[in-house]
C-alpha cells in the first residue's frame, strides 16, 4: 500500500536526479571554459529519462541470465551516453566549450530542475491533503 | 548528491582563474622592470590549464567523467627577447648603451585580465545557482 504511494513520485524522483547529473556536468563545462583540448560533454535528456524509467534498454547493458547479475546503472550513469559536443567555432586550442551554448543550457536545466522539484512538492501535498481525515481542517 | 559536486569543480575553476590573475597582476607588475645583475630581466609568465577528474562513479573508484574541475598545470616562460632602449645614461645599460626591459606585452595581459575576470565571474554564478537550487531541494516536501 506504502510503495503505491510513492510510485507517483518515481518518475519525477528519477527526472530530479538526471538534471543533477546534467547541471554538473554543465558546471564541468563552464569551469573548463579556458582549459586548452577540453571537449565540450552533454547527454540527451529524455533519451536517458526513458533508459532510466526502463521503457528502453540501457547502453551497454549485457543480458541478466541469472537472478544474482547486476544490471549496470541506468541513464546517464552510463559512459557511453555522454556525447561530446562540436565546436560552432574553431579554437586554436582545440577546446569545443561555446559558453554562450553552456550559459543558456545552465539556465535551462536550473528552471527545469526547479519545475520538477515543485511536481515533487505538488505530489507530496496532494497525498497529504488525501490522508487527511473529513473532521480536520 | 552529485549538485554538491558542482561546488568543488566550479571552486577549482574559481581558483584556477585567481591564479592566472595572479600571474597576470605579476606581469603588469614588472611590466617595466630592467635587467637585474645577472643580466636577465623578467620573462612574462603565462599558466597552462588542465583538467582534472574529480568524484568517482562508482565503488570501483574509476574517476568520474561528469565531475571535471580544472588546475593550473604548469607555469610557462615566455622566451621572447626583452624590448631594448637605447640609453647610455641608465645605470642598468650594457657596453653598447643599451637596457633591457621585461618582456611582457601590456595589451595582451590587459586581454587576458579580462578573459580571467569573466571566467571568473561565470563560474561564482554557477555556484550561487547550484547553492539556491540545492537549499530549495533540501525544503522538499515541505512547503
Amino acid at each position: 500500500m506504502l510503495n503505491r504511494l510513492t510510485e507517483s513520485l518515481d518518475f519525477q524522483s528519477r527526472a530530479l536526479v538526471l538534471r543533477a547529473e546534467r547541471q554538473r556536468l554543465i558546471a564541468s563545462n563552464i569551469a573548463n571554459a579556458d582549459t586548452p583540448g577540453y571537449q565540450a560533454r552533454d547527454f540527451d535528456f529524455a533519451h536517458a529519462l526513458r533508459e532510466a524509467v526502463g521503457a528502453v534498454p540501457t547502453a551497454g547493458a549485457a543480458a541478466a541470465t541469472h537472478a544474482r547479475h547486476i544490471a549496470p546503472r541506468a541513464g546517464a550513469t552510463a559512459e557511453a551516453n555522454l556525447l561530446y559536443a562540436r565546436a560552432s567555432q574553431p579554437q586554436v586550442d582545440r577546446n569545443t566549450v561555446d559558453m554562450d551554448r553552456e550559459r543558456a543550457s545552465f539556465a535551462d536545466n536550473s528552471v527545469k530542475y526547479e519545475a520538477t522539484l515543485r511536481f515533487i512538492n505538488g505530489s507530496v501535498r496532494t497525498m497529504l491533503e488525501a490522508m487527511k481525515s473529513h473532521t480536520q481542517g | 548528491m552529485s549538485m554538491l559536486h558542482i561546488f568543488n569543480v566550479s571552486g577549482s575553476a574559481v581558483s584556477a582563474q585567481s591564479q592566472r590573475l595572479n600571474v597576470v597582476a605579476s606581469n603588469l607588475a614588472n611590466a617595466d622592470t630592467v635587467a637585474g645583475p645577472d643580466g636577465k630581466a623578467y620573462k612574462a609568465r603565462q599558466v597552462v590549464f588542465q583538467t582534472v577528474l574529480m568524484g568517482q562513479a562508482g565503488p570501483g573508484g574509476t574517476p568520474d567523467p561528469k565531475a571535471a574541475g580544472v588546475t593550473v598545470s604548469t607555469v610557462t616562460e615566455d622566451h621572447t627577447p626583452g624590448r631594448r632602449v637605447h640609453d647610455p645614461k641608465h645605470p642598468a645599460a650594457d657596453a653598447d648603451g643599451y637596457v633591457t626591459y621585461s618582456n611582457v606585452n601590456a595589451v595582451e595581459e590587459m586581454v587576458n585580465m579580462i578573459s580571467a575576470s569573466r571566467s571568473y565571474q561565470s563560474n561564482v554564478e554557477v555556484m550561487t545557482t547550484a547553492k539556491s537550487l540545492l537549499l530549495k531541494t533540501l525544503q522538499m516536501g515541505q512547503s
